[in-house]
């Protein structure tokens, strides 16, 4: 039914859009002579077409969201008090899908009660009238506008200024999306943290040394929720991440922007770049699959006793992960810095590496910091790898080859467990993703703020 | 103290003597310096060679697990649809003056009666027809094939009654613990107890296949079929391709057009005010915004707010778009950035609005750049996987979705549902193929970017 009516509509748009063009060709007189309008035809035609299917699809939209409930409203009108109090929820959708199956004329196999024959009878009635109803007032909306708008067509009419007028509001409606989604995140999780610190008070939460949420079906705030040993863990694994990902990503920039021939730089950089196409749960699971047992090897053979998960596992995979990012912001910088440094450096008799060292960083070193925070950020705000790899166990401990878990390991357990949606179990994970939020948006905010202050200082 | 003054003294006694020694003190301290100039530079080869090897060890590693696994065990058996073993009535028919649901409830009935009939004994006879000295260990037979292909034979009798009473011959899948007894993906000398299989199983396992009975044959359930629990050597792909599918559809239908529209008004039209930088703040930082916490977002506003159906790839769409539209807005913008002003001024100079200059000159221009970073970016959406799980993406679904509503998983989240799987040694394997399937994808996307930017790519 919906369908038709849209092809119908799509149908009538296309028409008034025809409609508009032959109008105005038409005032244009003989031989098309489109100098006496005042647009082209073509946008004659567009407002034509606008003003037909804008108001028709609108209605049909509304129409759709609200039918369900009022024809829900009309079985309901038709059942006894007595027998519509004693229902529960779950009996309520039951009863209405019998009452459809008969309306549908697809019948129940039992013998339907009398008042769900009467309700059927209703509902079978109000959703033909509905539908014709429907089909009338949509397809009369968009003739109305069709005809409203044709009779607007003349030679003055500046149609050409209304339709662009509607494309710019179209681009701002779509601009607003960005702006809606930020503010839904920040919403979102405000209003379900602060659900939880009804539960839990925020100093518990914000000091708290122990995570121990527990499982509660009762809605209760059972166990503890202190985030610290969630963010020491984050801190370990990042800490690793990019005392792998730094060094070996900023030699990697340096060396191609400063030593590697053009031909090994035209291939090796785009290599080393596809690291950080791959997604994150393959790396999860080579962590698991290969650098997890490796390790767990070299510790046997060392005598050190290394878990195949762990805070190392993690953040060693989660570096390889990073190198791209370091070494392409990296080297973005390092080129950036201009010649004449360079020069002057050689010049003094200083050697490649001298100057590199001594003149080049330094003067790229804003811009290094810049792609360090983000760098952070991203190690910060990374799930799968340490959802497979870090082992989860939320402890204050400083021993890189133990198991711990993050901030975001721990947002995954809650939700995906089998806890009420309403219960503070539930509701922590909101808590730790605005935390989260707020951290990864002031590295993120920090660190554009340095990078665009480095811009401008050579530019 | 002396060896300051040392080299003065002498310099006042001898020039020549003292000329001699600076160059020496230099010549060692170049060498020392070109020492460490190789060192600084054998350090960057080095790490360009470790980046390298990474590359190099993710790929071959996983290519190294998953690609055994795109071939599995599978014999081959006559099977003769027994009348007798299958003693059903004929498939009803609606009588007239009956409403459609009692015709449904007598079919289900008939259904039923259908999945009653000893399905297995038709392929153990096949398996014994092809290989009569199995006929005294029919007991064991039941554990060479897997579970489901019972549930294929009662399926195509079902839609097709008139098989009955025929033979025909049917490729059956090996059980998932025979596929790794036979890969040998298990310690065959590990103790009776530790092993996942009878030993008599294993003998005629071993057995079969030494006759050419059971054979290495082209893995296309992990293309056609959906993920399965009871059957896990059946367990392919399919639900969450088409749950993928579904997802980058709306991703494309939703964040493409929007990224577009609002990269065109802030880089064409937008007048530099407050509210145009805060928008412009907002979608630099959006794109920072760890994936997860759009899953959040999705889990308190789609599920939570508006009731959206967990698990279906309508919501999982929705929240990959809004996670991609930043991506999209900022390579759109950078596009249009690059189409030079001159350009425009002279569309403008034309007496081209500005609308018209936009659309008729300045985006076509841009089109190559923003289709390229639109691929990327729905690339990028195709293997996320932190915010799917959020939404209850990661439930077990047995079924290939038909609709964006139904359940689905998708191909990154079934990698992670896999790579959790109990049967380790069997689906250790189906992960890396599953990832090799997943990266196949990624990897064709972004190529089909590159050749877009090389095909179209304009430089001014």
């Amino acid at each position: 039914m919906n369908l038709l009516l849209i092809g119908v509509l799509l149908a009538l748009v296309a028409i008034a859009y025809q409609i508009g063009l032959s109008k105005s060709r038409n005032l244009a007189g003989k031989g098309n002579n489109s100098a006496t309008l005042h647009s082209r035809p073509g946008y004659y035609g567009a407002l034509v077409a606008l003003w037909c299917g804008i108001p028709a699809f609108l209605i049909l939209i509304i129409w759709n969201l609200v039918e369900p409930s009022i024809l829900q409203h009309i079985i309901f009108n038709n059942i006894p008090a007595s027998v519509s109090a004693t229902l529960d929820e779950a009996s309520r959708d039951v009863l209405i899908d019998r009452v459809q199956a008969i309306a549908s004329g697809f019948g129940v196999t039992d013998q339907p009660a009398a008042y769900e024959l009467a309700a059927a009878q209703q509902l079978a009635k109000f959703e033909t009238i509905g539908s014709f109803a429907k089909l009338a007032i949509v397809i009369s909306a968009g003739l109305g506008g069709l005809v409203w708008a044709k009779r607007h067509v003349s030679q003055q009419f500046r149609a050409r200024n209304q339709v662009e007028k509607a494309i710019n509001v179209g681009l701002i409606l779509c601009s607003g999306v960005a702006i809606l989604t930020t503010i839904g995140i920040v919403l979102s999780m405000l209003s379900e943290a602060l659900h939880f610190f009804r539960f839990v008070s925020p100093a518990d939460f914000f000091f708290g040394t122990e995570w121990n949420p527990g499982f509660s079906t009762s809605g209760n705030a059972e166990g503890s929720y202190g985030i610290l040993p969630l963010i020491w863990g984050t801190l370990m694994v990042s800490g690793i991440a990019l005392s792998v990902a730094v060094p070996v990503g900023l030699m990697i920039a340096i060396y191609l922007a400063e030593y590697a021939s053009p031909n090994l730089r035209s291939w090796a950089k785009p290599t080393i770049e596809v690291l950080a196409g791959i997604p994150t749960i393959v790396y999860g699971v080579f962590a698991l699959m290969v650098i997890g047992p490796f390790f767990k090897m070299i510790g046997e053979t060392v005598g050190i006793d290394i878990n195949a998960t762990s805070a190392l596992t993690a953040g060693f995979v989660m570096g390889i992960m990073i190198i791209p990012f370091v070494s392409s912001l990296s080297d973005d910088i390092i080129t950036q810095v201009p010649r004449a440094l360079r020069d002057g450096s050689l010049g003094l008799g200083a050697t490649k590496s001298e100057t590199i060292r001594q003149v080049v960083l330094p003067a790229a070193l804003p811009g290094i910091t810049g792609a360090f925070l983000l760098a952070v950020s991203r190690a910060v705000g990374e799930t799968m790898i340490v959802v497979l790899a870090a082992g989860n166990s939320p402890l204050l401990h400083a021993n890189p080859f133990e198991a711990v878990s993050t901030v975001t390991v721990t947002i995954v357990k809650q939700l995906t467990g089998d806890t009420d949606f309403a219960s503070p179990q539930a509701l922590v994970a909101f808590a730790l993703g605005l935390t989260l939020f707020v951290i990864t948006l002031g590295l993120n905010i920090i660190a554009l703020y340095i990078v665009r202050k480095y811009r401008e200082q050579y530019e | 103290m002396s060896s300051n003054t040392s080299p003065l003294d002498q310099n006042v006694l001898d020039p020549q003597v003292a000329a001699e020694q600076r160059k020496k003190r230099i010549q060692n301290s170049l060498a020392k310096r070109h020492r460490k100039e190789k060192a600084f530079r054998f350090a960057g080869f080095s790490a360009v060679m470790i980046g390298l090897a990474f590359v190099a060890l993710l790929f071959g590693s996983i290519l190294a697990k998953g690609l055994p696994s795109f071939w599995q065990s599978s014999m081959t058996v006559p099977v003769y649809f027994d009348p007798t073993i299958i003693n059903v009535g004929a498939k009803p028919k609606p009588i007239a003056g009956e409403t459609p649901a009692h015709f449904e409830e007598r079919l289900v009935a008939w259904q039923t009666e259908m999945g009653m009939v000893d399905w297995d004994a038709l392929i153990v006879n096949g398996i014994v027809a092809k290989d009569p000295a199995l006929e005294s260990q029919r007991d064991y037979l039941n554990s060479i094939y897997t579970s489901s292909e019972a549930y294929r034979l009662r399926d195509m009798v079902l839609e097709n009654p008139s098989l009955i009473g025929t033979k025909d011959e049917i490729k059956f899948l090996a059980d998932a613990n025979v596929d790794v007894w036979l890969a040998g993906n298990i310690d065959r000398s590990l103790p009776d107890d530790q092993q996942q299989l009878d030993l008599e199983v294993r003998q005629i396992a071993d057995q079969l296949k030494a006759k050419g009975i059971i054979e290495n044959t082209f893995n296309t359930n992990l293309f056609v079929s959906p993920d399965s629990r009871s059957s896990p050597a059946t367990s392919g792909l399919a639900g969450a391709f088409m749950g993928s599918l579904f997802m980058m559809l709306i991703v494309i239908i939703i964040s493409i057009p929007i990224g577009v529209a609002s990269a065109i008004y802030l880089e064409e039209f937008a007048p530099k005010n407050i509210m145009t930088d805060i928008i412009e703040v907002n979608i630099n930082n959006l794109a920072a915004v760890p994936s997860i916490v759009f899953g959040l977002l999705g889990a308190a506003i789609f599920i939570g707010w508006m009731h959206l159906p967990l698990s279906a790839p309508l919501v999982g769409g929705l929240v990959l778009s809004l996670m991609t539209l930043p991506t999209v807005i900022i390579t759109t913008r950078a596009s249009l950035k690059a189409v030079p002003p001159s350009i425009r001024q002279a569309a403008l100079g034309l007496g081209a609005s500005k609308v018209q200059t936009v659309f008729h000159h300045v985006l076509p221009l841009a089109l190559p750049g923003i289709m390229t970073g639109s691929i990327i970016g729905v690339a990028h959406a195709l293997g996320e996987t932190a915010p799917l799980l959020l939404i209850g993406m990661s439930a077990f679904v047995a079924s290939v979705p038909a609709t964006p509503l139904d359940q689905a998983t998708a191909l990154p989240v079934q990698v992670y549902l896999w790579q959790g799987n109990e049967l380790r040694n069997f689906f250790e394997g189906r992960t890396a193929a599953a990832i090799i399937v997943l990266l196949a994808l990624m990897i064709g996307l972004n190529s089909l970017a590159i050749w877009l930017r090389k095909k179209f790519e304009v430089r001014w």
